[in-house]
């Protein structure tokens, strides 16, 4: 089933064309990475597929619905959560930010609400962090508690930005192991610019510098180019990618 | 030293610290986590051109301020709703053009000589029975506004790229936001005045963030310290026959340097 469909999609801001003749198509339970040089528009696409810009010419349909109303079905992780880190927030409250459906006014939250945003940190791996304030945190947690926050709308569509800048090596191998994991039930597109780290999980690649190129890796991980944990040469690679 | 109390003047006085410490507690939380604190300032010296207003066409001075600076307050968001970096030069224009207009006001007014002084820095020890009902009402008004709205508030402070996404209407909030900060300067006009609030409005709540894990928790600790903060310089001021704003702020910003050393030397 076609999760993302993106056709002809060109998108400029003010004079300066951005992306030209965009096509993608996601399908279920794909796992999307999207890499290319600063300033190539990866992010500007990760906007237009949420709707929050609009395309100049071309369409983008999200679950065959155009993209023009807020979809409840996508969770989005931003770029960069290390920002107001001194809010006086516990991690409890951040993730009950994604819950969706009926809220009442007033302080406090229902039942349903707790218990959902109990689970998506179960999910993640950091219920035991619930009552604490979301400053104490390292970066991989925020990280954590940020796709816990997506999880809680129950989405069948994650996008994640950048999800590993600012977290050390190994909180990022733990990030990308429990998006391996949620890929299980979840499709996943992710922006990065950690070549290494996200080619080796992702099942397809879409290179983005204006235009767009999308490789299939499922042949190359046949070809044993990508061992368990081992370090391999980036510019290798991309020379290879490019060649397909 | 209860005995001072005995007097009306001075039991008004304490009540309408208070009343001051509640609104500045909670909207001052809402302002040093949106790091607004200045965008407040540019609102506070502008509400001043409220009260030339009051003073020239004969209104009632709480009348006069408080359209004067809410409709600053309006202005602000809606000149800094799409260019926030240009916050700055927006916040200055405001605070110079509000202040002329409140002093060409008062200079055309015939024959009445307002006291610029009081309105600054405030005068505790004058405040009546009547102003005491406009701050009640005020202050009941932000409480309604603030615990009904609590939740998207909340979202919208923290992480506004995402509340706009999950479909709050951020600008309603940010608006409503400046428009309470500049209710919350009204009331505190009589009491600490336009300059020394927005000491009133940053040290209690910044001490009572670094305590709190939540914004509620930081709100009531912020409150707690303001009426400490209060009660404690008007009892210098009437003690030592010193302005009762400017105490009230050296003892806030005494505690406050207390407190910084604490957190150096002990934790």
């Amino acid at each position: 089933m076609g999760i993302i469909k993106i056709e002809n999609v060109s998108f400029s801001y003010e004079d300066e064309l951005v992306l030209e003749n965009i096509n993608l198509h996601v399908s279920t339970k794909d796992f999307l990475a999207i890499i290319g040089p600063n300033g190539g528009g990866k992010s500007t696409l990760l906007q237009l597929i949420l709707g929050v810009l609009q395309p100049k010419s071309g369409t983008i349909t999200l679950f065959g619905e155009k993209t023009d109303k807020k979809s409840m079905r996508v969770g989005y992780v931003p770029q960069n959560t290390n920002v107001n880190t001194h809010f006086p927030i516990k991690v409890l409250e951040v993730v009950m930010m994604g819950h969706t459906g009926s809220k009442r006014p007033f302080i406090g939250y229902g039942k349903d609400e707790i218990a959902c945003a109990m689970s998506s940190l179960t999910q993640v791996g950091m219920e035991a962090f619930a009552q604490k304030k979301i400053g104490d945190l390292s970066g991989g947690e925020r990280q954590r508690v940020m796709i816990a926050r997506a999880l809680c709308a129950h989405p069948t569509l994650l996008l994640l930005d950048e999800p590993t800048a600012n977290i050390d090596a190994k909180g990022q191998k733990k990030i990308y192991e429990l998006l391996k994991k949620l890929n299980e039930d979840i499709t996943i597109v992710v922006i990065s610019h950690d070549i290494a780290i996200s080619l080796e999980y992702a099942k397809k690649v879409a290179y983005i510098n204006k235009t767009l190129s999308f490789h299939d890796m499922s042949h190359l991980k046949r070809n044993k180019f990508f061992t368990q944990n081992e370090h391999f040469c980036e510019v290798e690679l991309l020379s290879l990618v490019a060649k397909l | 030293m209860m005995d001072i109390f005995a007097y009306e003047f001075m039991q008004n006085a304490l009540l309408a610290a208070l009343l001051v410490s509640i609104a500045a507690g909670i909207i001052g939380s809402l302002i040093v986590v949106n790091r607004m604190v200045f965008l407040t300032g540019g609102i506070a010296h502008a509400s001043y051109g409220g009260i030339g207003l009051a003073v020239y066409f004969g209104l009632p001075l709480f009348a006069g301020a408080t359209l004067f600076s809410v409709l600053a307050a309006l202005l602000i968001a809606y000149m800094t709703i799409n260019e926030r970096e240009r916050t700055d030069t927006f916040i200055g224009l405001i605070w110079a053009v509000g202040m002329a207009i409140g002093i060409i006001l008062v200079d055309l007014t015939p024959g009445y000589n307002v006291d610029l002084m009081s309105y600054l820095f405030g005068s505790l020890l004058a405040v009546s029975q009547a102003d005491l009902y406009y701050m009640y009402a005020l202050v009941a008004l932000i409480i309604f506004i603030v615990t009904f709205w609590y939740r998207d508030i909340l979202a919208v402070s923290y992480d506004t790229q995402y509340a706009k996404l999950r479909g709050i209407h951020v600008n309603f909030f940010y608006t409503l936001i400046l428009v309470l900060a500049a209710l919350c300067i009204v009331i505190a006009i009589k009491a600490v005045g336009l300059i020394l609030v927005i000491a009133l409005l940053s040290i209690p709540t910044y001490i009572a963030e670094q305590v709190s894990v939540s914004l509620q928790g930081m709100m009531l600790y912020a409150v707690c310290f303001a009426s400490f903060f209060s009660i404690t310089g008007l009892i210098f001021s009437y003690s030592f026959d010193l302005t009762s704003g400017a105490s009230i702020i050296l003892v806030a910003s005494i505690s406050f340097i207390l407190f910084l050393s604490y957190k150096k030397f002990f934790a």
